[in-house]
């Protein structure tokens, strides 16, 4: 049965976290880590956990101390944030590259300079092409149960990467919201017994990890690399699967609404996406067919099945919590821009650069978006392709 | 050696045989050699010891050749010889003079 309780996306996720009960965690639980580690360590202290707590002197080790527990052959997390992903960056690609299946909470937040700790996607942007499978959140809910999934997907024998959990920083990871809990039981049966592959410490088969790799065979890694992530989609929506049989609740690697029918749509990640839909629904009312797609799955992209939900709309405004300096448009533009780009019938894209360091996403923006996407599936002609909204000019 | 395609490869180019270093021929890349002078070794075994690969042969506890299939020409072996009374049993030389 479930239990329904009114909690933050951090307790959410470390509650997740205790329920999974991993063999080793590594950890810099100190700002910018939100309180999610900070909470499991609780859960260690308090013998509500087995699990082995390493407390490091920073980011960068934390991630060192999950690759050789992971390694070493066990189940293996660890939470971040910020800065502190920043810093674990050289370890990202280690941990995928050595295909080792860490699971990682990451609440999103802003990059210094200037100082803050807001939310903003820049972090989880900056990481998109480490190797890692990416799985964004819109809600505490959709957090806590990406959490249980990821282990199912980074675990997977066809898979074994590391997996990202992305939530937004503050407006989820902080606020209180109602929240559904499986029973303790379930998600360990859910989430079954750690299988190792190769482990450090199986005595009887010794093995190397972290060879050098010379130009006669690192393409052939990458190349299998690549392979893998070809195969997360269909991991991705398997262990949703049989999570909706537990749960009740349905997940694909992206959110689709009110998109079938529709002639304008906006593309957007995480929490401003139920703002988003709001306004949709009062866009709908007024007779103005609009829709949404929201991505779950972000890294692989699925730019394919992205592509061909996309297709048939007249306008799109692409939404990025990050920008790209210097590159052309923001991160998700250029994901989604790529996905349509196939198809010689395509819709018109532009793209807006919103809610940086906790600016606020309010539905009045949704609306210009939404009022502008009206006027550009009219006309067909965008007056800029790429903006900051939400800004003082 | 046949190279392997990219199906065939470990995941995470982890190695799972043991001892597979021997296949691994890195002599090179060497730039200087080591010589090996027998009538100043006191058989203090400090070169095999600290060897950072496995280029010296040691057979029934004494000090045998270089295996130069496996010397990169690091020195560490030429610098840590005791030597016997002031002369060194290992020199570097610049490979190909």
């Amino acid at each position: 049965m479930a239990k329904v309780v009114a909690v933050t996306g951090n307790e959410a996720v470390a509650n997740a976290l205790r329920q999974v009960n991993p063999d080793v965690s590594s950890a810099y639980p100190i700002t910018p880590a939100t309180d999610i580690m900070q909470r499991f360590t609780s859960f260690v202290s308090d013998g509500k956990v087995k699990t082995e707590m390493i407390l490091v002197e920073s980011e960068h080790s934390a991630m060192s101390g999950c690759i050789g527990a992971s390694a070493a052959g066990g189940r293996v997390m660890t939470a971040t944030s910020s800065q502190g992903l920043a810093l674990m960056w050289e370890e990202l690609f280690i941990a995928s590259g050595t295909r080792l299946p860490i699971v990682m909470a990451l609440v999103n937040r802003a990059l210094s300079a200037p100082l803050n700790i807001h939310g903003d996607h820049s972090d989880g942007m900056g990481a998109r092409d480490c190797g890692w499978i990416q799985l964004w959140s819109e809600n505490a809910q959709e957090a806590y149960d990406n959490t249980i999934q990821a282990f199912r997907i980074a675990e997977h024998m066809d898979i074994r990467l590391p997996v990202m959990i992305c939530m937004d920083g503050f407006i989820i990871s902080h606020s209180i919201e109602r929240i559904e809990y499986l029973e303790d039981e379930e998600v360990k049966n859910f989430v079954g017994e750690f299988k190792t592959l190769n482990p450090l410490l199986d005595l009887e088969h010794p093995v190397s990890y972290g060879p050098l790799i010379l130009p006669d065979y690192y393409m052939e890694y990458r190349r299998a690399h690549a392979e893998v992530m070809t195969r997360a989609s269909e991991v991705v929506l398997d262990v949703a699967k049989d999570f909706e049989k537990l749960s009740g609740r349905k997940y694909g690697i992206f959110d689709a609404y009110r998109l079938d029918d529709a002639e304008i749509g906006i593309v957007i990640l995480n929490s401003a996406a139920g703002t988003t839909k709001d306004a949709i629904d009062s866009f709908r009312e007024k007779g103005i067919k609009a829709g949404l797609l929201k991505p779950r799955l972000f890294r692989p992209f699925p730019y394919e099945e992205v592509g061909n939900a996309l297709k048939h709309l007249k306008a799109i405004c692409v939404l990025d919590r990050a920008d790209a300096f210097g590159g052309s448009y923001g991160p998700l533009f250029i994901d989604v821009a790529a996905s349509v780009y196939p198809y010689k019938e395509r819709p018109v894209l532009f793209n807006k650069i919103y809610g940086l360091g906790g600016r606020d996403y309010l539905p009045e923006h949704a609306e210009l978006v939404l009022n502008e996407l009206v006027e550009v599936s009219r006309t067909g002609k965008v007056k800029t392709f790429k903006e900051y909204i939400g800004v003082r000019e | 050696m046949k190279l392997k395609n990219w199906k065939e490869v470990t995941p995470g180019a982890v190695c799972t045989e043991a001892g597979s270093a021997l296949k691994f021929k890195t002599g090179s890349w060497r730039a200087f050699k080591p010589r090996w002078i027998e009538e100043n070794c006191i058989q203090c075994l400090f070169c095999w010891i600290y060897c950072p690969d496995m280029a010296i042969e040691v057979k029934d506890g004494k000090r045998g050749v270089y295996r130069y299939d496996y010397c990169k020409g690091c020195g560490i072996c030429a610098l840590e010889c005791p030597g016997k009374k002031g002369k060194k049993a290992i020199v570097m030389e610049e490979e190909g003079k």
